[in-house]
């Protein structure tokens, strides 16, 4: 029994998000078997799509921000026709200004007080029983714009998934998947509103499918687009180029070699980078006055298309225009050392920070023989030993902590904002990493004294509010069973209160490493 | 399942994170029987959640096995920290003056030698007998004083609505409405709850052990405050919520039920005895008394506090300078309607052979029978309801005649 629950602490802890509280029985049935719990998920047909009522496409939602800056233009040259000739108008809000930030920080309370801000229901001044150390509700929040609402959407529906997924590895492998081809809603406006669709429209589809059309649903999606400017980059050669006098933008081709496929010391030279550059100019997507087609998708503009054959990588690939692009993605997909790369950052996110080569080997064969077959990918992890023998080290990420801590709590939640509230506090703020490299993805990164001091403040603050409704005894019982350390257990049971129990069961090395 | 979580997200919607320290309120006014002769009573029950040490708070100087068995953290009469005496015989903690002052003034009253029927040590389970008024632990649908608020007339609802809430404590919890109010969270988790999460991390996760001291060592850089101070937060934070929850029942149409809890009185290791951790927190509940006072003003004449614990602890200290989790402590009681003045007890004595179980104070008086008898004198609750709806099958626990004024 001990062995199966430790098995059972893998499938849950090492492939999936945790134990459900409740009466999920999740513990029992990994145990039971532990790898078919973890692939029945893999075998639910379209089980890693995310549809919800209200989750619009990346051209509804780029149609809705070009609405949404023209409308704040109009309000701004009405308050400016408005205002004196002598008297500079006050600086008009920049539609920028307020987005730059978390739509959770502007739409709650700081991040430190995860409190929901909730005006009184009976609408009779909040604040005259209020002492005076307390003001809870006197800020009223601006009311959110439609970016901010469908970021929160977005958010929602993914936290949903997650919190409610039997395992959790289909949700595992979204998340590392959307990290790997990251995008950062701190780029803009366009960023932050297509976070989420990017998400459900470039990786979903293939976390089981094939890298090559995952990578190449990415590069033209308009969010990959927009944040590693492609849209600006322009063939010298094609006629937007001659006309404007502009170039080429290597951003997004230097990312595809370095991040999203060789990885870097892959083999390959910045006069490959350029080259790449020049392959995928005219990758687009098509602006407010559609133009080029409808506003807010994909297009190929040949106009920007650098004119020729291109060499990358020794081999010649002819002027096909979007085609030129697409075959240059497939070949980097099959690449050699794109195998080696994502096969190694795959069990370093699944596994361990240095991950036993023997399985990086083994991955990286299944990944060539397969073409790059994510399902078999997984299944070839699953299947392996070195993922059921190796200890848990890891650390969950502050986002599998959260999502881990509601499961256990069967919180499914209703309203993100603890979440990205508590994602921004613990440095891993939703679709929003420092840079295209996405998050870090070891333990040096997740368990410095900071971070793990601001998990117990965390920890602390949900005991706080939940630990009257649980009995964190059973609740170890559903985390980790008789794979519980004696220590752990008589933390928990001698704890002064049940609230200080919680905090401690969720900072517990049970809940913290996976 | 479905219905758990919906359970849950109810409380979530209205949960407010706080830290020690959390107050909960009947929504509505109760129409009192007594109000023909235009007392107004309030009541407010504190709980201390983590089993307070009675014998260290209230120190028996006169049973001759006292000091042996309290060893180094007992009270004495003489010495740098003299107790303050309440009789020949009890001695009141240092670090409580305005205890005393109550006391002196015949406004605070000690129950020494105190249980709730719960025999076994365990703080969750002690907790729910305590605040359910059950006889045994496993029940936690609803709280006792929720149940006697049910047993009162409802009157006007609290009109000025309080937008969000804490968790209400178990004792408060259940069908008559409640609203809550919490101080903005201090966010910080407590020192307390550190220290036991570096120790569980140093045996089962060494790495994270060290993480988490350098975290809380910077924490407390950044802060620019020591651990005394720290502490003096908690204590700030306990006069903080006194002082807003009395506020809000002061005003007209305020509450006149409240219920509360503090943390942290779980005291293994290094208690302290005139000084210390300890008196820190006796310290912090003193200056909340003190509080209530104050913020009640007029209003103070028709309150009672109650300030209960969920067990004692060991007569005899361990082996860290602490004490382990036991059985009989104390209650206290203090407000303009207390008679008070005087400390009510049935001492057991502290020879071995006086000891529950060779080692803790034996429980002589049932703690049930103080909260009848506050509930009986306060808001004219029967016999028969506080015996078979507030505290079900407690009829043998009689309600304690004459606490109230």
């Amino acid at each position: 029994m001990a062995r199966d629950s430790q098995a059972a602490l893998v499938a849950l802890n090492r492939f999936g998000f945790g134990a459900r509280g409740g009466a999920s029985g999740d513990l029992v049935n990994a145990a039971s078997d532990p790898r078919g719990f973890v692939k029945a998920e893999l075998a639910r047909a379209n089980g890693m799509l995310l549809e919800a009522p209200g989750l619009q496409s990346t051209p509804q939602l780029g149609q809705a921000v070009f609405a949404y800056q023209d409308e704040v233009r109009r309000a701004r040259e009405a308050a400016k026709a408005a205002a004196p000739a002598e008297t500079p108008s006050p600086a008009p809000t920049e539609p920028n200004a307020g987005l730059r930030r978390n739509p959770s920080l502007n739409a709650t309370a700081t991040a430190g007080q995860m409190a929901e801000a909730k005006p009184a229901d009976n609408g009779t001044k909040p604040d005259a029983m209020q002492p005076n150390a307390a003001a809870p509700t006197a800020a009223k929040p601006a009311p959110l714009n439609v970016i901010q609402k469908t970021f929160r959407a977005e958010a929602l529906a993914r936290l949903q998934r997650a919190t409610l997924a039997e395992c959790g590895f289909t949700e595992r492998l979204v998340a590392f998947w959307s990290n790997h081809f990251c995008i950062s809603a701190s780029k803009g406006e366009l960023a932050r509103i297509w976070a989420g669709a990017f998400e459900r429209e470039a990786i979903r589809p293939h976390v089981l499918g094939r890298f090559a059309d995952m990578l190449n649903s990415v590069e033209q999606h308009p969010a990959m687009l927009f944040f590693l400017d492609n849209q600006q980059s322009l063939g010298p050669d094609s006629r937007a180029g001659q006309n404007r006098k502009r170039g080429l933008n290597e951003n997004l081709a230097r990312e595809i070699m370095e991040l999203h496929t060789l990885g870097v010391g892959g083999g390959y030279t910045q006069g490959d980078v350029t080259s790449l550059a020049r392959i995928i100019t005219g990758w687009t997507f098509a602006g407010r006055q559609g133009q080029l087609g409808s506003p807010g998708s994909f297009v190929f503009n040949a106009n920007a298309h650098q004119p020729g054959p291109q060499v990358l990588l020794g081999k010649t690939y002819e002027a096909t225009g979007r085609a030129q692009g697409e075959a240059a993605l497939a070949d980097l997909a099959r690449h050699p050392s794109t195998a080696n790369f994502i096969a190694t950052k795959f069990v370093r996110h699944f596994v361990a920070d240095d991950p036993p080569p023997a399985l990086v080997a083994r991955l990286r064969d299944v990944f060539v023989k397969t073409d790059g077959d994510l399902k078999a990918l997984a299944m070839a992890l699953v299947d392996s030993d070195e993922a059921w023998k190796a200890p848990l080290t890891k650390m969950r990420s502050p986002y599998d902590f959260l999502v881990a801590s509601g499961r256990l709590l069967a919180q499914v939640p209703e309203d993100p904002s603890r979440y990205l509230n508590g994602l921004n506090l613990l440095g891993q703020p939703l679709w929003s990493p420092p840079g295209p490299n996405g998050f870090p993805d070891t333990n040096a990164a997740w368990a410095a004294p900071e971070g793990i001091k601001l998990r117990l403040d965390i920890a602390a603050q949900i005991g706080a509010r939940l630990g009257n409704n649980v009995d964190p005894r059973d609740l170890l019982e559903f985390a980790a069973a008789d794979a519980a350390s004696i220590e752990t257990r008589k933390t928990i049971e001698r704890a002064e209160s049940r609230q200080q129990a919680l905090a401690l069961l969720l900072m517990s090395p049970e809940m913290q490493r996976r | 399942m479905i219905d758990c979580v919906e359970n849950r997200l109810l409380t979530s919607r209205r949960g407010l994170l706080l830290g020690g320290a959390s107050f909960a309120a009947w929504a509505y006014l109760p129409k009192f029987a007594r109000a023909a002769d235009r007392h107004d009573p309030r009541l407010i029950v504190v709980i201390l959640r983590g089993a307070l040490d009675g014998l260290s708070t209230v120190g028996p100087i006169g049973d001759p096995d006292y000091a042996g068995l309290h060893g180094s953290i007992a009270l004495t009469a003489d010495g740098a920290h003299p107790a303050i005496m309440l009789d020949s015989f009890f001695a009141l903690h240092p670090a409580m003056p305005e205890f005393a002052r109550m006391y002196r003034d015949r406004h605070a009253a000690v129950i020494h030698a105190v249980a709730t029927p719960y025999r076994d040590r365990s703080h969750f389970d002690g907790q729910d007998v305590l605040e359910s008024g059950y006889a045994g632990p496993g029940r936690v649908q609803s709280g006792w004083l929720n149940r006697a608020l049910e047993a009162l007339p409802r009157g006007e609802r609290v009109s000025s609505g309080l937008a969000v809430g804490p968790t209400t404590p178990l004792v408060l919890r259940g069908n008559a409405p409640t609203v809550g109010w919490a101080p903005v969270a201090l966010p910080q988790a407590d020192d307390d709850t550190a220290m036991r999460l570096v120790e569980l991390y140093r045996h089962r996760d060494p790495t994270l052990a060290s993480a988490l001291s350098q975290g809380l060592q910077l924490d407390k850089v950044a802060a620019g405050e020591d651990m005394k101070a720290k502490r003096g937060n908690a204590v700030a934070q306990m006069r903080q919520v006194a002082r807003g929850a009395a506020k809000l029942m002061a005003a007209d149409d305020g509450p006149r039920i409240a219920a509360l809890a503090f943390d942290g009185w779980d005291t293994h290791a290094n208690e302290g005895g005139p000084v210390g951790r300890l008196a820190f927190l006796l310290g912090g509940l003193d200056g909340a008394l003190a509080e209530f006072e104050s913020s009640l003003g007029d209003r103070w004449r028709d309150t009672v506090v109650v300030v209960a614990t969920e067990f004692g602890r060991t007569a005899r200290i361990n082996g860290t300078e602490g004490t382990d989790h036991g059985t009989g402590t104390i209650a206290l009681l203090a407000g303009g309607a207390v008679k008070g003045g005087r400390v009510i007890a049935d001492w057991p004595g502290l020879k071995l052979a006086d000891l529950h179980e060779a080692r803790d104070l034996k429980p002589t008086t049932d703690l049930r029978s103080v909260m009848k008898g506050v509930l009986q004198d306060q808001f004219g609750l029967s016999d028969r309801v506080l015996a078979e709806t507030v505290f079900p099958d407690s009829a043998s626990a009689r309600p304690m005649k004459g606490l109230v004024t």
